[in-house]
């Protein structure tokens, strides 16, 4: 089989193994993923999302399977060569600014790794640019709105050129606008890098942009699959802890007051488009 | 009263003395401080004081912000005149009223020691005032660097340095917000005896205190994954050159020493 970018290979991790009573935090998990690919990881609160970031860029080991990352096994040899090609977004924007200013936090990964100075100075900015970020590099963080910063955040992980970005709940703690803000960053760059991304949210409505979502329920992965496969679900996932999108949540609201919707839908678009040819119809 | 006071802060400007190397100014600041001995009698003082306001006038800062910023260092510094005057008891007999007699070598001294505090703290402010935290930091880490070789942690101690800087304005923004949440439960710190605001601070502490930990394990995670794993083989984005204006400033400096040292007696 291709095992892709990245793939988990029957993995299963647990906080405390000596504890016989605590279950894993992950368990038996495997999946794969291809370069270019979009992924959401999706689930309810300690499902096990963090974790799995956590074992994809070696901050964990599994206790039992494989992870193995552009072929290689994570190792703690191959351990920092990785962390290289792969970047990571955490939640809150405030406790992953390590520089003084915008320019210096960006270059921070660049920094450890060696970097020369010239080429640091280009990609930094190659790196702004991407985010659209480039008039705020003397910025400090207390002056940036928390969407910025999760830009800026984004621009730090990608100023190594890495071929994969792991957002761990980048967008829940911003408002609206921070969240379009970042949503429009990473489609962009997907578009114009072809990177791969693995999102991981609560927020179902941001899944529904991915390629292929991944549902975890207490540590094991439930199901996988394209956003519509996934979505048919309805209220098995619901009774997971998940909300589902609105507009799919008003299409079931519709159906069960008897109006007559044919399809499902995921975004917003969909169902107004639906609900005027209905109307017209009728 | 603390938005005035200029102690430790950073006026951002573009001046001669903002341009220099930070390296060059903190070792201004220390021969300085070394030099400022030299001085011992009205002349040497003299030149001291037309020197730091040379330096004052060319950092563009106005003299009088410096001196409305640094009021309670006067206080301590009329202070200072004061016990000098009162106790030095050698010289002629200058004054004598009631039970305060003051000798000409009283007077000298008061002048000489209050001058001497001053120029130290205009130097030293004016260090602070055209440079920013982070280059200080950058420039104590280089000027540190040979110390590495006894096994000084130089990088980490400037890491350190750097990281708490950035992290004031955001605790401060928390500490406000935890205030008005304790407000808002009936908590009241702004009255009552002592006794009571110290107990009042307690549950402000606390939170402060967790959330810094959390955030520190979250800085620690996301420094991990960008690669850090201390300063060996790091590389540096900001960089400091040394112009010939810094090497200027130091030889102005011995200049300076020179003269002192002619008018000496
Ligand atoms: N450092 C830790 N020590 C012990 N147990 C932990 C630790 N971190 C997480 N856990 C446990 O592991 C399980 C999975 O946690 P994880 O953080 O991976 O969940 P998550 O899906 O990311 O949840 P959330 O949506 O809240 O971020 C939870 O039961 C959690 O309590
Ligand atoms: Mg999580």
């Amino acid at each position: 089989m291709n095992s892709g970018i990245l793939s988990f290979e029957n993995v299963t991790f647990t906080y405390n193994a000596e504890d016989e009573k605590v279950r894993p935090a992950v368990a038996n998990v495997s999946f794969s993923i291809q370069q270019g690919e979009w992924i959401a990881l999706v689930g309810h609160n300690g499902s096990g999302k963090s974790t799995i970031a956590k074992l994809m860029n070696g901050l964990l080991f599994p206790g039992e399977g494989n992870v193995k990352v552009m072929g290689q096994a994570m190792t703690e040899e191959t351990l920092w060569e990785i962390r290289s090609q792969m970047g990571m977004v955490f939640q809150n924007p405030d406790n992953q600014f390590v520089g003084a200013t915008v320019q210096d936090d960006v270059a921070f990964a660049l920094e450890n790794n060696g970097v020369p100075h010239e080429i640091m100075v280009e990609r930094v900015h190659e790196a702004l640019s991407q985010v659209k970020m480039e008039d705020y590099k003397d910025h400090e963080p207390h002056h940036l709105s928390g969407g910025q910063k999760q830009r800026v955040a984004i621009a730090g992980a990608l100023a190594m050129r890495p071929k994969l970005l792991i957002l761990d709940e980048a967008t829940s703690m911003l408002d609206p606008q921070g969240r379009t803000e970042v949503i429009e960053t990473i489609r962009r760059l997907r578009e114009s890098t072809g990177l791969t991304v693995i999102s991981i949210t609560h927020d179902l409505e941001e899944a529904a942009l991915a390629e292929r979502i991944i549902v975890m329920n207490q540590g094991r992965k439930h199901v996988e699959g394209s956003p519509t496969d996934v979505f048919k679900r309805g209220n098995e996932l619901t009774e997971m802890g998940l909300d589902l999108p609105f507009a799919m949540r008003m299409t079931h609201l519709l159906q069960e007051a008897g109006v007559n919707l044919q399809e499902e839908h995921m975004t917003d678009d969909e169902l107004v488009d639906e609900l005027w040819k209905f109307y017209s119809k009728a | 009263m603390m938005e005035k006071m200029i102690f430790g802060r950073f006026i951002p400007g573009d001046s001669l003395v903002h341009r220099m190397d930070p390296r060059a100014k903190i070792l201004f600041v220390f021969l300085f401080i070394a030099i400022v001995f030299v001085a011992n009698n009205a002349i040497g003082y003299a030149i001291l004081l037309g020197f730091t306001l040379l330096v004052v006038f060319l950092s563009k800062i106005r003299l009088y912000f410096l001196i409305n910023g640094l009021k309670p260092v006067f206080i301590l510094l009329v202070f200072t005149f004061f016990l000098h005057l009162f106790f030095t008891r050698e010289g002629d007999l200058l004054l004598s009223i009631w039970v305060i007699d003051i000798y000409e070598e009283g007077l000298r001294q008061g002048i000489f020691i209050s001058t001497r505090f001053l120029v130290l703290v205009f130097i030293t402010s004016i260090l602070t005032l055209t440079t920013s935290p982070i280059s200080i930091t950058d420039g104590i880490e280089i000027l540190l660097g040979p110390f590495k070789k006894i096994k000084l942690p130089v990088h980490e101690l400037a890491l350190m340095m750097s990281i708490s800087l950035r992290f004031i304005p955001t605790l401060m923004d928390e500490t406000g917000k935890i205030l008005k949440a304790q407000m808002a439960r009936g908590s009241d710190i702004g009255s009552g005896p002592m006794k009571e605001r110290v107990k009042a601070v307690v549950p402000l502490l606390i939170p402060l205190f967790v959330s810094a930990f959390k955030r520190a394990e979250d800085l620690a995670t996301a420094m991990e994954v960008r690669g850090y794993r201390g300063g060996e083989g790091r590389t540096r984005y900001r960089q400091l050159n040394w112009r010939i204006a810094d090497t200027l400033s130091l030889v102005l400096l011995a200049g300076l020493t020179a003269i002192l040292w002619y008018f000496r007696t």
